[in-house]
């Protein structure tokens, strides 16, 4: 089986080490693991901002990087993967509202849409697997990425893989499907009410007492982690991709 | 309307803040235990949402059945193009009937069209019988909740606020507060000359008028003054009278979590021969003000299901910091966010399709499904084309960045070489920990409260050269 990474600009920029541990799992399940060189950006932050022609550019582009790299490799079974809830919905969802009057534009998408996965999914769904071999001795708690849930309906997955780490002890959070206040531009565009609401749900976490808080989406953990490290609260923050790739020896 | 300075201002308002979670929390609670006690609760929303679909697509001949049954029953139907039109109309009959004052019901139409200022400018005293909006009347204030307008005012607002507007002692319990305004309001529906309501549904089938609310006051009203006037959006439409059987408790579930509300006046033309109570006259006000040209916009008609029960209100993160006040007009919220724009014109209120962070929780619970975050990136991308044209400064320089970022983004090597640059410049902005404590506007909007990462100094991509070189030993 054979994962095309798309691995997003976020983390390529700022968060390398969740790409590597996505590697890290990928490969100690089997698969057979690429990265297509010419991948750059899905082309979300330009659509939710408004700016539509900019966002088709940069779309088309992905759809031809991913379609290229999906027809390589001949028998076997090929997906598209990515360590972003929201990253994977600007493709499964949002291309289609963005091409909605394109067909051929739609067929190509289609293709790539019903081989596109977010990490948790693909585990879970595509491979069949809960138990990743993971150990990590601490409390985490879990916030669901709002296009992860509610876009892709993804909701158990990550917390079956997450149950199924050795050493861990899992604390669900009050507010656990409540927006972070992230939103992309929205948290420089209304920096007061975003902040506002990531104060929510820092005290939704620090009352677990969870040492630990896990998500699907940087985009989400920057925001929740920009707070913490600031505010300089014992808690760690890490993608589900870092749990899992842990084996709990250092 | 200013949402960036309102809003900052009311997450700053600690008695707000309170007042905001707990209301929230409430409905929130209430709605979500009606809704899992419902069978098949999702499939009736679906089929909701189906109904409004076809309503909504067939809205002209709808509205003409229900005008000609109205006429059938005796009432009278008026179309009002805008506000004004609506107002005029209205100030018409009272003129007509020597009508000095009126009583009104919670209506968010009439709150729309700002009738109370259009009769008082008439000479025609119009009072509040809703007791929220009796309320705000008094405050001289607008409603910040579709459903529960006077939630931003604590109970020692209303206490002074009685004390001093209504000449009683400071009361601080709620029954002492509600026994002053029902006083009070016993004598102005006995006085009033012509009640005016708004309506929740309108039945083409029967020219039936339906009125959902917990009171009683709408119920006197509509039936105590000589004269009743409707107010309805044109969206309201039903086809047939059975399909409140399925609307009526999605409403009302919606809301409050109520199974049924306390009253629901079904109002079909004026007192019959032989009916011992009811107005003589029964008119019904039919609002465009806007409607019609969400209507033409296939990408955001949806907008045109809502029955307004506020469910994305109480279940929204934005609104649950902001209020309502912040929306800058009558409708708040995720619905606000939506048909403010629309009916007001987008250059009126291009700040609140990004009024929110497209987390969905208002879609999830919208008893007619509508799909919020599709329509306000809609309504985002008919906001940036619109400034594009015509927009000043700011909207230049935020075009023109990402017209770079584009740039960036389609071209690999110029990517990369974008991710090295970056690098080098953060540099003096770099604090220890590697996280970047004060950068420069705009993006000290987020560095003010909030630390941002630094730029890798090995890009993923990098990584992946030594990884794969490596084999697949991992």
């Amino acid at each position: 089986m054979r994962a095309n990474l798309f691995i997003t600009c976020l983390v390529d920029t700022f968060f390398p080490q969740v790409g590597e541990s996505m590697v890290k799992v990928l490969e100690r399940l089997g698969v057979d693991v690429h990265f297509p060189g010419e991948q750059t950006c899905c082309g979300q932050p330009a659509f939710n901002s408004g700016y539509r022609n900019d966002a088709r550019a940069v779309a088309e582009r992905f759809v031809s990087v991913f379609g290229d790299a999906l027809s390589k490799g001949g028998e076997e079974e090929s997906y598209v993967v990515c360590p972003s809830g929201s990253c994977t919905t600007m493709v499964k969802v949002f291309y289609k509202e963005l091409f909605h009057n394109e067909s051929l534009m739609l067929d190509k998408l289609d293709y790539i849409v019903g081989r596109t996965y977010e990490f948790s999914e693909f585990l879970v769904k595509v491979l069949g697997r809960t138990d990743v071999g993971a150990r990590y001795d601490g409390v985490v708690t879990y916030h669901d990425s709002c296009h992860l849930l509610r876009e892709l309906g993804v909701k158990d997955a990550p917390r079956e893989l997450i149950a199924s780490v050795e050493g861990l002890e899992f604390r669900e959070m009050a507010l656990h499907d409540s927006c972070c206040g992230f939103g992309g531009t929205f948290s420089i565009k209304f920096p007061k009410v975003s902040v506002s609401m990531l104060d929510e749900k820092i005290e939704s976490i620090t009352g677990t007492g969870a040492d630990t808080v896990v998500s699907s989406d940087m985009g989400c953990l920057m925001n929740i982690g920009g707070a913490i490290s600031r505010r300089k609260l014992p808690v760690k923050v890490m993608h589900l991709a870092e749990l899992l790739a842990s084996t709990g020896k250092g | 309307m200013n949402f960036e300075r309102d809003s900052a201002r009311a997450v700053e308002d600690k008695n707000l803040q309170r007042a905001l979670v707990n209301v929230t929390d409430r409905f929130r609670a209430a709605r979500k235990r009606a809704s899992d006690e419902t069978p098949g609760w999702d499939a009736l929303r679906d089929r909701a949402r189906e109904i409004k679909k076809h309503t909504i697509a067939h809205l002209g001949d709808y509205l003409l059945q229900l005008e000609e049954n109205v006429g059938k029953a005796g009432g009278h139907v008026h179309w009002a193009r805008d506000g004004e039109e609506a107002r005029n109309i209205i100030i018409d009959i009272a003129r007509r009937n020597g009508v000095k004052s009126v009583v009104k019901s919670k209506s968010m139409a009439t709150e729309e069209i700002e009738l109370n200022a259009g009769l008082e400018a008439a000479g025609i005293r119009a009072v509040e019988t809703d007791l929220g909006e009796y309320i705000i009347q008094l405050a001289g204030e607008h409603p910040s909740h579709i459903i529960a307008p006077a939630i931003h005012k604590t109970r020692h607002d209303i206490s002074e606020l009685f004390a001093e507007k209504l000449g009683v002692p400071y009361l601080s319990e709620p029954q002492e507060l509600t026994k002053v305004a029902r006083e009070r309001l016993r004598d102005e529906f006995l006085g009033a000359g012509m009640g005016v309501s708004g309506a929740n549904f309108g039945v083409a089938e029967t020219g039936t008028i339906v009125i959902v609310e917990n009171e009683g006051n709408a119920r006197l009203t509509t039936t105590v003054p000589r004269i009743h006037v409707a107010l309805m959006g044109i969206e309201k439409m039903l086809p047939r009278f059975g399909d409140l059987s399925l609307f009526l408790p999605l409403l009302v579930r919606s809301a409050t979590g109520q199974k049924t509300s306390t009253y629901i006046s079904l109002i079909t033309g004026p007192r019959r021969a032989g009916d011992k109570d009811g107005p003589e006259e029964f008119h019904l006000v039919l609002l465009d003000n806007g409607r019609s040209g969400i209507l033409a916009n296939p990408e955001t008609r949806e907008s045109l299901y809502c029955i307004r029960c506020g469910a994305c209100l109480n279940n929204c993160p934005v609104y649950r910091k902001v209020g309502g006040h912040s929306y800058g007009w009558v409708y708040s919220g995720p619905i606000g966010a939506i048909i403010n724009p629309q009916l007001m014109g987008i250059d009126e209120a291009p700040e609140l399709p990004f009024a929110s962070s497209l987390c969905g929780a208002c879609r999830d619970v919208c008893p007619v499904k509508i799909d919020f975050p599709k329509v306000l990136l809609e309504l985002r991308s008919e906001v940036v084309t619109r400034k594009e044209k015509t927009g000043g400064a700011s909207a230049l320089l935020e075009a023109l960045s990402f017209r770079f970022w584009r740039a960036v983004v389609m071209r690999r090597k110029i990517y990369e070489l974008a991710l090295r640059l970056s690098y080098h410049v953060q540099r003096p902005w770099k604090a220890r920990g590697g996280v970047l404590r004060s950068l420069p506007y705009p993006f000290s909007r987020w560095t003010d409260e909030r630390d941002f990462p630094a730029v890798s100094e090995t890009p993923f991509r990098e990584r992946w050269k030594k990884m794969s070189r490596k084999g697949d030993t991992l």
